[in-house]
């Protein structure tokens, strides 16, 4: 280990070969291609299936801790804070408030939507303070929606109800 | 409450930790470099900043984000042997975004706890393998159950927390979009930039939208790169250079996955961390102590909500400092002076060099071009990753 720097400014260079994405589509680079495919089932657990079958009947339910006195939602077999087992399950309404929302234009892939999706958080009523999920608003234009919004779930019919949190199609705005 | 989670805690350490050298490769969208040979450039680097060679070193850390990107589990032993780690001890630490600076904090407590006396700590990220695009690998984060079914894009929830953040303070989408402008024109001094270039707030809102009030140009690229840091004992730093830049501090935190279960206008996981990293650096006023930060800024909106995590402006305060020039690059609080990942890059970990790398190289007084116009003793830094829930903390002095 030899003593005191050298007198190089920082960073002193910024070696690396840029390509473009074209190098790979025109193969005027040397690379290997795979394409993985691994396969899962995720078992939904102790309080996500009995959710997911409330959902079958058109309900959404939640969870109750008597410590902290919070109805947790989605439900949890655990209350995170104290963490103790939660008391009850208790109900809750299909209709909320709009926490906040986006006009998505992208899909998974960020490939361009043709319709923008509108992605909204919705605070459930019944539920603690805070206490929402993710999920979609239909039945109203882009910029009608606002933050405060009051919004009711719109399910499909039973017979095509699976388990899924698409057992709500969509939520749609409270008239007045 | 918030204070009194952190009460606790004791910072008993063996040494002091400094930083003696760092380096990082350009930040390109595409580089022909494997993992392996990006992080043996940087590492050159560093190793030649601090005057050093391999055998110097007694322990690596290494930082990575999701294996997913690269399509090859088990992502820290494969990058092994460009790391410098073979034959040594060595690890990998990971938190999604955070781990730009979470993988400093743990090469700081292999020297803080006296286990090494030197510590090389490298981050790599290639995330161009993704094909065709890395957004590809991202939306496996969701939820299987919860969330997927819904066909999400991650850049929704940063769209949401954006929207909230707006609305709570009653921002305009215009002062966020001067993150953006300021830090793309930064990057203009940076000669690993991949995003450089002067624009106007208009050019910001006029672009493509993405999931609004997300456009194109509020966000930073994908980008593949690498970056180096010598984390030493004080014996060391003295026998290195005159100039040592001390780690004073560092924290970090997680708050809730549970992510739709919070008021996502206010980073409390930023804030937590930060109150760890100021009571071990004994601050009390970030506002007031902290010469220059680098926020993490991935959105424009970012650096703002970071901002007022880590302390450096009151709640719905960072836009309007940001609008008074005070953390333009010759303001009073310079924040994101290397151009952060808005103007040179995101390769996720490797943004450590525009995080840690670059408060060193300021304190340091080589960041050259980029070297803000101020007097500067004290700065942070600071990193964000997971389901939008970890904060990862450093802060830095060239003063003991
Ligand atoms: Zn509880």
């Amino acid at each position: 280990m030899s003593v005191g720097k050298k007198d190089i400014s920082c960073p002193p260079e910024a070696p690396g070969t840029p390509l473009k994405d074209s190098d790979i589509a025109e193969k005027k680079v040397t690379y290997v291609e795979d394409h993985p495919d691994i396969r899962y089932a995720w078992t939904a657990g102790q309080a996500i299936s009995r959710f997911l079958n409330e959902l079958k009947k058109g309900k959404l339910i939640a969870t109750k801790c008597n410590k902290c006195r919070r109805i947790l939602f989605p439900p949890r077999m655990f209350c995170e804070l104290c963490y103790k087992p939660i008391d009850d399950w208790v109900y809750v309404k299909d209709t909320g408030t709009v926490q906040t929302f986006s006009i998505s234009y992208i899909d998974p892939d960020a490939k361009p939507l043709e319709k923008p999706v509108i992605v909204a958080v919705i605070a459930v009523d019944g539920a603690s303070k805070n206490m929402a999920f993710m999920h979609v608003l239909g039945e109203v234009e882009p910029e009608k929606v606002y933050i405060g919004m009051k919004v009711k779930a719109v399910w499909k019919p039973e017979e095509e109800r699976e388990g899924s949190v698409t057992d709500i199609k969509y939520w749609k705005p409270i008239e007045g | 409450m918030e204070v009194e989670r952190v009460s606790g805690l004791k910072f008993h350490k063996k040494q002091d930790v400094a930083i003696v050298g760092a380096g990082m490769t350009t930040f390109k969208r595409r580089l022909n470099e494997t993992g392996k040979e990006l992080s043996f450039l940087a590492i050159k680097q560093a190793l030649e900043e601090a005057d050093m060679d391999l055998s110097d070193i007694e322990m690596v850390v290494m930082g990575s984000a999701p294996d997913a990107f690269d399509g090859l589990h088990m992502k820290g032993e494969y990058l092994l042997d460009g790391s410098g780690g073979s034959d040594r001890p060595y690890m990998r630490v990971f938190v999604g975004g955070g781990t730009g600076v979470f993988a400093p904090i743990a090469g700081y407590w292999h020297v803080a706890s006296g286990l090494a006396d030197v510590c090389l700590v490298v981050c790599e990220e290639k995330m161009s393998s993704c094909m065709p695009h890395p957004q590809s690998a991202f939306k496996y984060i969701w939820d299987p159950i919860l969330d997927r079914p819904l066909a999400p894009n991650l850049i929704w929830i940063f769209a949401l927390e954006m929207n909230r953040y707006m609305h709570v303070h009653n921002i305009k989408h215009e002062d966020i979009a001067l993150v953006s402008v300021k830090n793309k024109a930064n990057a203009l001094d940076h000669p690993c930039a991949q995003l450089a270039e002067k624009i106007t707030v208009e050019d910001v809102l006029n672009s493509e939208p993405m999931a609004l009030p997300v456009r194109r140009l509020d966000v930073s690229p994908p980008s593949d790169g690498a970056a180096a840091l010598i984390m030493v004992a004080p014996h060391i730093a003295r026998q290195v250079t005159d100039n040592p830049v001390w780690v004073t501090g560092v924290g970090w935190a997680l708050d809730t996955t549970m992510w739709t279960n919070r008021d996502l206008y206010f980073p409390r996981y930023v804030a937590e961390a930060a109150k760890m990293a100021y009571r071990m650096a004994h601050i009390t006023d970030p506002r007031k102590e902290i010469d220059v930060a680098e926020p993490y800024d991935p959105f424009d909106y970012k650096e703002l909500h970071h901002m007022e995590g880590l302390g450096l402006a009151k709640k719905g305060e960072a836009p309007i400092l940001t609008r008074e020039g005070v953390t333009a690059r010759d303001g009073d609080l310079p924040c994101s002076p290397s151009g952060g990942l808005l103007g040179v890059g995101n390769p996720i970990a490797a943004t450590m060099g525009v995080k840690a790398g670059e408060l060193y190289w300021q304190l340091a007084y080589r960041a050259g071009k980029r070297q803000v116009a101020k007097e500067v003793t004290t700065g942070v830094c600071q990193a964000w990753g997971d389901l939008m829930q970890v904060g990862t903390v450093m802060v830095m002095s060239n003063k003991r």
